[in-house]
């Protein structure tokens, strides 16, 4: 599927961003080599940091089960740029979805910092954290999570009671090419169609960040590719920065970036310059 | 068993809350119910065992004198055991500490005044010397209201003549369980009293040497009681009987058996709402965990544990609250039974109140709880043993929503995403939100039904007290007196109006239906003492104008406006006269029935021969009053009609507040029950939708708006619901007070609805806090790893 520059039409200011962001991309890529160990960070890259979208820095998360205490994160350092498609790969318990946890405001560090552009997330209470989710933050999760009770549409809508600017719900279901299937209820929809439905609704108040996790953890090869299709299409045409986390290395081949955690530190960043689109993928 | 027992004791820790909800309302109707049959059987033992011990008669008849000869005559009737021919006469007495003259009624007694029919049982002191003429023996509550002692001495009036008596004792009698004064609704123990005084020296002070006044029966076993009173009326007609009568028809007695009719009454209807809501909950609470334990029910079918063997299981989970709320509800019941005694005690005096607890009742109440949880939990259970293994295991067809009416109507637009899902919630489940909104409906009914009373009681008081009996004092005289007797009596000091009345005892009758009274003569445009029709208009009594009765009279007679009733003066004369029923109006104390004053002097064929009047006395001069009654020997009787109505409120209003107190806390709790657990449910099941919502960036207070939404919304429904629920529980309450001796009117004020609102919306809003809390302490990300089933 090819890039289609401006397929809405719509004429804000983050859809006139679109083509910068490969323009930053690549700024990106010039200053990172393609194998920056996240834990270096020079001075020279300091200018650059102003750029990023998350800064993660020394972060650990340590979660007391009662006698014992398991470390889920073991002093990350990360950024993450606008308009990426990174994937976050990693076995169980290796301490993704902690990282996405931290970085969707869902969860705090026990120890480092986390910085949303120049907004201290460790440090933002339950109401901020709510209004930093609201404002700046995509979820879909593997078990899609939409509302039973709520039409395909009406679902996709719910953001927009919230969003200070969110897309016609019309234009969300679109986006995953799905307008046809508004009225239906989730029960009466396949795997794929909720989970791009759930797309469309983490899309439809224009998140700076559309976080992923394992979103095709519950779906078969031929629907989770359509359903990659469409996060990547909204990372390419919205030009949010989506993270990805799954375990399956296959979807890594789409990512600008791919960050490999292992027992709860990276233990690889890599700059994919050999993306291939989601349809070529096979797990 | 060892499994099943294990998961048993895990839901039942699991479910708490809802189980505290179910044992609460058991508990609630449990105990009213454990509490009013207890206090009405410990009353009832207590009555039997006074009436058996101190010989309470059987029949009673009053005359206007007839020879102690006749008393033989009198024990030859077929059937009856024992008679006792007595002098009874009312007398005022001039009590120190009370301005107005205090009304008593002196009873002669004999010899073996204990030993006697209606002994008197003693309770300080000892009895009068039979050849002592000052001796007497004051009634209990009567001397304890004034702190009257033995050797303590009072001025009576009798017969025109003051005279100072001493007391000598102290005591009680089973004809006086409750002494009130004749014409109030209520004892005011510091107006009335009563006096046992030896014969000998009542036949002086009344002028009634060898001869009697009163006559109390007791009756041989299997006896014909309408026998004897029909030989009884025939012998002591010539004597001018006013009609015997039986224990039903006794002040005394019949008091008694109302407030036990009204408690018996009471023991059912509440606890009957209780256990219907109680039902409903367990029907909520199983329902919801048979559903959630299906693949768990279908696991253990298919490792080869028996349907019944997990039905009973499932009817365990129930049946423990229902135990629990039963054994609570039995330790509250018998403890304010006993606190129900002493307060029965105060009004109600038996030498020994025996506190009895109503074993059978409580083992029915128990059953009845237990039979409502069955019955709540029926369907679930249904469903345990209906239930295939391998179907089971099958998800859930998903539930498909229908459109909401609003956008039926293209108005879907006004919609916000939120107050959609509020909306899908109610309508998608529409079985549980008709039983969840009747459930907290009936806790706005239960306040309703509690709460009307000081309504009906106020409405009752105005138009008694304020637009009916606009007189301050009721004056009585010792005999009739003739309009130029009474001429003195009437210019006592502070009267500005009189209206003379004269009253007769009659036997009213329409076929083989009859009612004894006191017929009234009153004015022909009455100012002072007023009959009210339907629309409170002053009913007028021209001359040959017939008869007014009240609607109870009219009931009992079975006749309407515009027929003929037969009235039979009880004077010995034997008159008898048919009158034209000209009006019936609605009164709230005893049957009574009025004509022409004029046209009663006829009847009885007399010229203006006075019982009584009404009179009204200018602002400040009631002192004045009363000290020149007491000095007026024609005078039997002072009523106040302030001071009774004081009473009367200070009586009634601290039951009244009592009984809305408590029924306040039970349509709270009802409507908490409900609510709370309809709240847990909601979390429960949209817990999950709202931790998505939260995810997705609303705040606690938006998703807190779906869930409290929908409470209000359940609640909201309900109020409109309950009220008329509460009006219909008010009428039937109306019917169960409905006695000869009084009766209330549905009269409910918007301030009732109101207050019945209100509660509800505490309790609704409580709940929701609490749910609400709950809510914010949920695990947001935890919810998301779940996959739905």
């Amino acid at each position: 599927m090819g890039i289609v520059a401006n397929p809405i039409g719509f004429d804000d200011e983050k859809a006139l961003r679109t083509p910068n962001r490969v323009l930053q991309r690549n700024t990106g890529s010039t200053r990172n080599s393609p194998k920056v160990q996240s834990d270096v960070m020079d001075s020279s890259l300091l200018d650059m940091e102003s750029d990023a979208v998350f800064r993660v820095r020394g972060v650990t998360k340590i979660y007391p089960m009662g006698e014992v205490s398991v470390h889920a994160l073991r002093g990350v350092d990360l950024d993450l740029y606008a308009g990426e498609f990174v994937v976050i790969l990693g076995a169980s318990g290796s301490g993704k979805s902690t990282l996405l946890n931290i970085l969707g405001g869902l969860d705090v560090p026990t120890a480092g910092s986390v910085y949303f552009r120049d907004h201290d997330l460790t440090r933002a209470d339950e109401d901020e954290r709510t209004y930093y989710r609201r404002d700046h933050v995509g979820f879909v999760f593997q078990f899609y999570n939409l509302i039973a009770g709520l039409t395909a549409y009406e679902n996709v809508a719910l953001v927009a009671d919230i969003a200070k600017a969110p897309l016609p719900p019309i234009e969300a279901l679109r986006l995953v090419g799905l307008e046809e299937r508004k009225d239906h209820y989730p029960s009466q929809l396949s795997g794929g169609e909720q989970q791009r439905i759930a797309i469309a609704r983490a899309i439809g108040k224009r998140p700076d960040v559309l976080l992923c996790d394992e979103p095709t953890g519950a779906l078969d090869v031929k629907t989770g590719v359509i359903v990659l299709d469409a996060i990547a299409n909204v990372n390419r045409q919205l030009g949010t920065l989506t993270v990805v986390i799954t375990h399956n290395a296959s979807i890594a081949q789409m990512a600008d970036r791919v960050i490999s955690m292992k027992d709860g530190r990276i233990s690889a960043i890599e700059r994919n310059s050999n993306q291939i689109p989601a349809s070529q993928l096979v797990w | 068993m060892q499994y099943l027992d294990r998961m048993l004791w895990y839901d039942l820790k699991r479910l708490w809350r809802q189980e505290i909800a179910i044992a609460i309302l058991v508990a609630c109707g449990t105990a009213i119910f454990i509490m009013a049959t207890s206090s009405t059987l410990s009353v009832e033992t207590s009555q039997k065992k006074y009436y058996a011990d101190y010989r309470f008669a059987d029949l009673f008849a009053g005359l206007t004198r007839a020879p102690m000869s006749l008393k033989d005559r009198i024990e030859e009737i077929p059937g009856v055991l024992q008679a006792q021919c007595r002098i009874e006469h009312p007398a005022l007495i001039d009590m120190p500490s009370m301005v107005e003259p205090v009304s008593c009624r002196l009873v002669s007694v004999d010899r073996d005044a204990e030993t006697a029919l209606n002994g008197i049982c003693l309770r300080s002191g000892r009895l009068p010397e039979p050849e002592q003429d000052k001796e007497v023996i004051a009634n209990e509550l009567f001397a304890a209201a004034h702190g009257l002692r033995p050797g303590d001495s009072i001025d009576v009036t009798m017969d025109g003549r003051k005279d100072t008596l001493r007391i000598v004792g102290i005591g009680m009698s089973p004809e006086y369980v409750y002494a009130v004064q004749p014409g109030l609704l209520l004892s005011d123990n510091r107006r009335f009293g009563i006096l046992w005084m030896p014969r000998k020296a009542m036949e002086g002070a009344f002028n009634m040497e060898g001869a009697f006044n009163s006559v109390a029966i007791r009756m041989e076993s299997f006896a014909s009681e309408k026998q004897i009173l029909f030989e009884l009326d025939r012998l002591l007609k010539p004597f001018g009987s006013w009609g015997a009568y039986t224990r039903s028809d006794q002040s005394s007695h019949r008091r008694l058996s109302d407030e036990m009719h009204q408690m018996r009454a009471m023991a059912y209807v509440p606890p009957t709402i209780f256990l219907a809501v109680s039902s409903f909950l367990v029907n909520l609470v199983l329902t919801r965990l048979v559903h959630q334990q299906k693949d768990q029910i279908a696991a253990l079918r298919a490792f080869g544990f028996t349907k019944w063997e997990l039905a009973i299981h499932y009817s365990k989970l129930m049946l423990v609250p229902v135990l629990i709320g039963c054994l609570i509800g039995a330790i509250v019941g018998i403890r304010t039974s006993w606190w129900m005694v002493d307060i029965y005690a105060i009004f109600f005096r038996f030498p020994a109140m025996a506190y009895r607890v109503a074993y059978s009742e409580g083992v029915f109440a128990v059953s009845l709880s237990l039979l409502a949880a069955v019955l709540g939990g029926a369907n679930a259970i249904r469903t345990v043993i209906k239930l295939q293994p391998a179907e089971a295991m099958r998800p859930d067809t998903p539930q498909v929503y229908g459109k909401l009416l609003i956008d039926r109507l293209g108005l879907g637009w006004s919609l916000s995403t939120m107050t959609r899902m509020i909306l899908r919630r109610l309508t998608g489940a529409p079985g549980t939100t008709i039983l969840s909104v009747l459930g907290i409906a009936m806790g706005v009914a239960v306040l309703v039904l509690g709460s009307f009373m000081r309504d009906t009681i106020e409405f009752v008081l105005e138009v008694q007290f304020g637009r009916s009996q606009r007189q301050d004092v009721m004056l009585t005289f010792n005999d009739t007196l003739s309009a130029d007797a009474c001429h003195d009596v009437l210019h006592l000091p502070g009267v500005h109006r009189v209206e003379p009345f004269r009253s007769v005892a009659a036997k009213v009758r329409n076929g083989t239906a009859e009612h004894r009274l006191s017929l009234m003569g009153l004015e022909p445009e009455p100012y002072l003492y007023r009959v009210l029709d339907a629309d409170h208009r002053p009913v007028s009594f021209p001359s040959n104008g017939g008869v007014t009765i009240t609607k109870k009279l009219a009931e009992i007679l079975r006749v309407r406006r515009g027929e003929f009733i037969d009235i039979e003066i009880l004077d010995g004369k034997g008159i008898t006269v048919r009158a034209v029923v000209s009006h019936v109006f609605m009164n709230y104390t005893d049957p009574a029935c009025y004509m022409n004053r004029g046209d009663l002097h006829r009847l009885l064929k007399e010229g203006e021969q006075l019982s009584g009047a009404f009179v009204s006395v200018a602002p400040g001069a009631m002192d004045e009053l009363y000290q020149a009654v007491k000095e007026v020997p024609k005078i039997a009787g002072v009523l106040d009609i302030r001071a009774a109505e004081k009473n009367f409120r200070e009586l009634v209003t601290e039951h009244t507040k009592i009984m809305r107190l408590m029924n306040s806390i039970f349509g709270a709790l009802i409507a908490i029950g409900v609510i709370y657990n309809a709240a847990l449910i909601a979390l429960a099941e949209s817990g999950r939708d709202l931790a998505t919502l939260r995810v997705i960036g609303f705040s606690h207070r938006e998703v807190s708006f779906i869930l409290l939404g929908e409470l209000a919304a359940l609640t909201l429904l309900a109020i409109p619901v309950g009220l008329p629920i509460g009006i219909l529980f008010s009428y039937f309450a109306t019917l169960a007070l409905d006695t000869e001796t009084h009766r209330f009117p549905l009269v409910i004020h918007r301030s009732t609805f109101a207050y019945a609102a209100t509660i509800i919306l505490i309790a609704s809003s409580t709940s929701a806090w609490v749910v609400s809390r709950m809510l914010r302490r949920m695990e947001l990300v935890s919810v998301l790893k779940v996959k739905v089933s």
